[in-house]
């Protein structure tokens, strides 16, 4: 800092720190709810209004057979979408980043598309297809439909990630004597590899949680946010708190990992 | 298409033989792609298809047998065409067909009313039906939505400012810590909103309690005494989905920002907040905008929060939608309003970019 701050810089300062803490707390706010709520013993079939502390729910948290069915559903579909869209996207981001050639301007194009298009329009135009080919929806239109988003997404994310990258190393490797695809496998794959790994887990978490697109074509399907909405007006088990915590818990543990990792190996290349 | 095909096929002279596997890569990919989007969108049918499925193949085999064959200069010029192939094919087959099919839909008419196919007929009545019958939800829609992207900034920048300036060593870690609620299931979200905000909820109670009734009605959020099923319940649970999709841009630019700057726009006797004005805010433009799009576009289709915040005087076009396709079936007027919702926000997207627009969107 070059000039002295006067008291009323300070002021402003610990008002716009204190603003924002607010804002972080704001964004915890239904968190705290849903968390708080995994150990609540509802009274009747809605678990929304608070009565006693218990530990109940986590030590049961498969025992809503259709719920825990619609969760294993909504797992298999991103296992499978992801793997499917990682490998797809992967692909383009390097073709993109890694050669120049015509007509890339048009397909960056393309590939925007799909993520500035509102979702229920994605999830409509595909379903009148579906509708239009008469195939009946379900678990394999939902797949189709979670690999089709992913795909963009991956591509950007990774492109992004990769914008860096030193391609004169693959010069290298060849000038070494190693074969265009060892050269991919040895030198080129592992220095990306982080970045595949963080857009996998980005989209892997789109797939769990969309709702909007995987409603147009479930068809009977049930997934995990489809069961909640389904059930909402009927009931609303805490089960669902359990799992959507453990979703949290996994999710931050997978976080703290991947940051602990990124630091190592920048402290590694240091 | 046939031009495509029958570069695909490799029957162009051999003077082009430079340029030739650029060609074929270029050909193969342009010409699958329009060939499988016009299938699937059933532009052409029966005989004509198979033929065109045929030339699919041909192409993609084409494609192969050339990189398979070629010299290793050949093999590097269709690298990028093979690996972009797959990806780009399913976009084809699986986004550009669909918008096809739901623009070929929004002009058919279904032949009664518990018809499922329906026909083909230049029919404008679904659009004028879209405008007519469902002026108010998408007025609701661009207005929520509008009203959120502003919410998100204000409430967004400051954050991502105070990430990017004062955040020092735990910048990514506070930058996680604005993800993470966002791991959970967003229904699962609404729903816990929508229990905070209730009559009986923590929001209200927390509201009577510092006596602010008074002051939150005048200011609209609250309606005699309730927030839930409020226009401001819907607005409010927008605004809380699409705020990491504004904070994360505007910090991106941010951070890019040299605090040197600042620090010589000082020197040169600004005061710090026209130093933020003149150095900072235009610098972070660009992640403004992108937060924009990122926000505006997914609000103005949603339709979960007005379903779980909102009462029925507050549906927005999303809710609509949903309704006519999912539970009255009538599909060509789903598809109309579909149509005229993108179309609307790409008129407005294109609008927003020429003020605000910059190059480098993705």
């Amino acid at each position: 800092m070059s000039a002295p701050i006067s008291k009323r810089g300070r002021i402003a300062r610990w008002a716009l720190n204190l603003f924002a803490a607010a804002v972080l707390l704001y964004l915890f706010t239904p968190i705290i709810w849903i968390v708080a709520f995994s150990f609540n013993e509802p009274a009747g079939r809605f678990n929304i209004a608070w009565q006693r502390f218990t530990l109940d729910n986590w030590r049961d948290p498969f025992s809503n057979q259709g719920l825990t069915e619609a969760f294993v559903q909504s797992l298999r579909i991103a296992v499978l979408s992801t793997s499917v869209a990682t490998v797809l996207g992967s692909m383009i981001a390097i073709a993109l980043s890694r050669y120049s050639f015509k007509g890339s301007g048009p397909l960056n194009f393309l590939l925007v598309l799909p993520i500035t298009t509102p979702e229920i329009v994605l999830g409509s135009s595909l379903a009148a297809m579906f509708l239009d080919w008469d195939i009946n929806r379900g678990f394999a239109t939902v797949l189709i439909a979670h690999i089709m988003f992913q795909v963009s997404f991956v591509a950007l994310t990774v492109r992004a990630r990769v914008r860096g990258f030193d391609w004169t190393l693959e010069h290298a490797a060849q000038d070494l004597g190693a074969k265009p695809l060892r050269t991919f496998w040895k030198v080129t794959f592992p220095l990306i590899l982080p970045g595949i790994l963080a857009a996998a887990l980005l989209s892997f978490a789109l797939s769990i949680d969309d709702f909007i697109i995987t409603l147009f074509n479930a068809g009977s399907l049930s997934t995990f946010p489809i069961y909640i909405d389904g059930s909402f007006k009927v009931r609303f088990p805490p089960q669902i708190n359990v799992l959507a915590t453990t979703i949290l818990l996994a999710s931050v543990i997978v976080m703290v990992v991947g940051l602990l990792w990124g630091q190592r190996s920048r402290r590694q290349q240091s | 298409m046939a031009k495509a095909a029958a570069i695909a096929g490799s029957t162009d002279p051999p003077q082009s033989r430079e340029r030739r596997p650029e060609l074929i890569g270029v050909g193969s990919l342009l010409g699958t792609g329009i060939l499988l989007t016009a299938i699937a969108a059933r532009w052409v049918s029966g005989v004509v298809a198979i033929g065109a499925l045929a030339l699919v193949a041909g192409a993609i085999v084409t494609l192969v047998m050339v990189a398979l064959t070629g010299s290793p200069d050949t093999k590097r010029k269709l690298a990028p065409y093979g690996l972009l192939k797959p990806g780009m094919l399913w976009l084809a087959l699986f986004y550009l067909a669909p918008l096809v099919t739901l623009f070929r839909l929004s002009l058919s008419t279904l032949p009664s009313r518990f018809a499922v196919e329906a026909e083909f007929d230049f029919n404008f009545g679904n659009f004028t039906r879209a405008f007519t019958d469902f002026g108010p939800q998408f007025t609701r829609a661009f207005i929520y939505a509008g009203i959120a992207t502003v919410l998100t900034i204000l409430i967004g920048y400051p954050l991502a400012y105070v990430i990017a300036f004062r955040g020092g060593r735990y910048r990514t870690l506070l930058l996680g810590i604005v993800v993470i609620p966002f791991f959970t299931s967003f229904l699962i979200r609404a729903i816990a909103w929508r229990s905070l905000l209730a009559d009986t909820g923590q929001v209200v109670q927390l509201v009577e309690a510092f006596k602010l009734s008074g002051l939150f009605e005048t200011l609209g959020i609250m309606n005699n005494g309730r927030i839930l099923n409020t226009p401001a319940a819907v607005i409010g649970g927008l605004t809380y989905n699409f705020l990491p999709f504004m904070v994360l841009p505007i910090y991106v630019s941010l951070e890019k920002v040299d605090p040197r700057l600042v620090d010589a726009a000082k020197d040169l006797y600004s005061t710090s907040i026209s130093a933020f004005r003149k150095v900072v805010l235009p610098l972070s433009i660009p992640g403004v905008f992108a937060g924009t799009l990122l926000t505006f576009i997914p609000a103005a289709g949603d339709f979960v929060n007005a379903l779980y915040l909102g009462s029925p005087g507050t549906t927005m076009i999303g809710n609509s939608i949903q309704d006519q396709f999912l539970v009255q079936n009538d599909l060509p007027l789903a598809s109309a309003m579909s149509f005229v919702l993108m179309a609307m926000i790409t008129v407005f997207v294109l609008i927003y970019s020429k003020f605000f627009g910059t190059e480098d969107l993705t």
